[in-house]
């Protein structure tokens, strides 16, 4: 195991899953506060719609993936606010949509090949330089943005109403929270998949609120908690031969069921 | 003269082409206290949405201190308010400074962090409303008449000239809803706000209001203390017995025929 972190593929994933899981870990927080779980997998699932379709035009499906993404995350957003459908409605529809664009696009494309599954469940062991840099810079984004606009989408997601009655700006940040939600999922592609990238963006989160009682002492757990995961996870993966992915969230799982029982033996 | 600090002309509010609110048309002038009373389903939420500017009118004027509600509320005129439920996550992780704090954070503006001196006057907020002590404990787990305390005190942070309390004693024990009157008197003075109390209770707000709202749909009676009993009649659509101001309870009997 020791060799292990002297090989390049290896010290790379470990890199992308310390950041990934730290952008996760935050937005996790967020994700539970707004009880967005459902959209986080709303648009985890569209993104494979966009992904496909960078196959299709054989452009990087990082791109098409964050088009596709942020288009589906707007939209929801856009339907719900018109009142026409209610947002669970609207996702279920969007992301099966998404999807089955997806098929389609990748028959099309005629390349059912190890990429595509890579994607759907994750091979953070092939992240590549160029790809690290890519998940670098999209990550310092997503968290100066949040740093930004922390005290907001606090509020935000306190009380939406009371924000707007207060001069906060409300639609344009339940719109920016979107497109950053909609980012940091197509990164952790990468680590977990399109399949599980929703627990990422779940678990952490309601692991800390087991946990703390104020939401910066949620924020440090759900960040702490995510990253540890993904560590353990990736040196347990390698050590058992199991899929990296499935185990980080395993790992993770496992976690919230132990913070669940504690919480449970403590009240 | 000092302009009206609200003026409403032929309001019309429709919902899928059923009126909420028709014709409304009333003044509420600068440093008084107008209660607006009106049955369950009357509009007297729906009225105060469109006042805050959280709902267009469908049809006719509504002007806060001069200006439409949403040119006030991009001009930092910031209007206080107590929502019906304030707390619609109990379990939120948040202690009752950063509640109040967050009443500021419109005109703290974007991107910036509350300094000491914002700390300072959420405190002097809580101090205000004998709370001071609460300052660090989680929002859920106070009493609710301490919870509607802090939500009050974080409608003032915004500095507001205009404060409105929807149904601020809704869930709270009689005990505690007699403090709460008494709180937003001394409020009145010290601060010298425009108030509106909207409630359902008609005693309470009869003895803590200098003038009357009477809303069914239609504005009944206006700026009438002492109420008369056939126009509250017509506002609840059933008979009223017992009506004085003071602080003898007045009572609705009889069901309404709806």
């Amino acid at each position: 195991m020791i060799e292990a972190l002297s090989l390049g593929f290896f010290q790379r994933a470990l890199v992308a899953g310390v950041l990934l899981s730290l952008l996760c870990g935050v937005l996790s927080v967020f994700v539970i506060l707004r009880r967005m779980a459902f959209v986080g997998v709303g648009i985890s699932h569209s993104a494979f719609g966009g992904v496909a379709l960078g196959f299709l035009l054989e452009i990087d499906p990082l791109w098409t993936g964050i088009a596709f993404a942020v288009a589906v995350a707007l939209l929801i957003e856009w339907v719900q606010e018109r009142g026409r459908l209610e947002e669970d409605a609207a996702i279920g529809i969007f992301f099966a949509f998404a999807m089955a664009l997806g098929v389609v696009f990748l028959h099309l494309s005629r390349t059912y090949n190890v990429d595509v599954f890579g994607f759907l469940f994750g091979n953070i062991l092939a992240v590549g330089p160029h790809q690290l840099w890519q998940i670098l810079i999209v990550g310092l984004f997503v968290l100066a943005t949040m740093a930004l606009f922390y005290k907001e989408l606090v509020f935000l997601s306190f009380d939406e109403e009371m924000a707007w009655v207060s001069g906060v700006p409300v639609k344009a940040l339940r719109c920016l929270f979107l497109v950053l939600l909609a980012l940091v999922i197509i990164m952790a592609i990468y680590l977990v998949g399109i399949i599980l990238v929703s627990a990422l963006l779940v678990i952490p989160g309601a692991l800390a609120r087991n946990l703390t009682r104020h939401i910066v002492g949620m924020l440090w757990v759900s960040a702490g908690a995510a990253v540890a995961a993904t560590l353990g996870g990736l040196f347990l993966s390698l050590g058992l031969d199991w899929p990296s992915g499935a185990t980080v969230v395993l790992v993770l799982a496992l976690g919230f069921f132990v913070t669940q029982a504690l919480r449970a033996l403590v009240h | 003269m000092s302009p009206a600090a609200i003026e409403i002309r032929d309001l019309w509010v429709t919902f899928n082409h059923q009126p909420v609110l028709e014709e409304i048309t009333l003044d509420i002038e600068e440093n008084t206290c107008v209660g607006i009373l009106g049955p369950n389903g009357a509009g007297k939420s729906t009225l105060l949405k469109v006042i805050l500017g959280l709902l267009a009118p469908s049809r006719g004027e509504v002007r806060v201190f001069g200006e439409d509600p949403l040119q006030a509320r991009r001009h930092g005129n910031l209007i206080g308010y107590l929502p019906q439920r304030p707390l619609s996550n109990p379990r939120f992780p948040v202690s009752v400074l950063d509640v109040v704090l967050m009443g500021r954070y419109g005109r703290i503006g974007l991107g910036r962090r509350p300094t000491r001196e914002d700390r300072d006057a959420a405190l002097a907020n809580l101090d205000l409303l004998g709370i001071s002590h609460l300052a660090h404990r989680p929002i859920g787990e106070i009493s609710g008449g301490e919870q509607q305390r802090v939500f009050i005190a974080r409608a003032l942070a915004l500095n507001p000239r205009l404060l409105i309390l929807d149904e601020p004693t809704i869930s709270l024990d009689a005990c505690s809803q007699d403090e709460l009157y008494e709180l937003v008197d001394r409020l009145k003075e010290k601060l010298r706000l425009t108030l509106i109390l909207v409630s359902h209770d008609i005693g309470a707000v009869a003895t803590h209001v200098e003038d009357i709202i009477c809303l069914n749909r239609r504005v009944h009676v206006h700026q009438a203390p002492p109420i008369g009993r056939l126009h509250l009649e017509k506002t609840f659509g059933c008979s009223v017995e017992y009506l004085f101001h003071g602080r003898i309870p007045h009572r609705v009997v009889r069901g309404h025929d709806d």
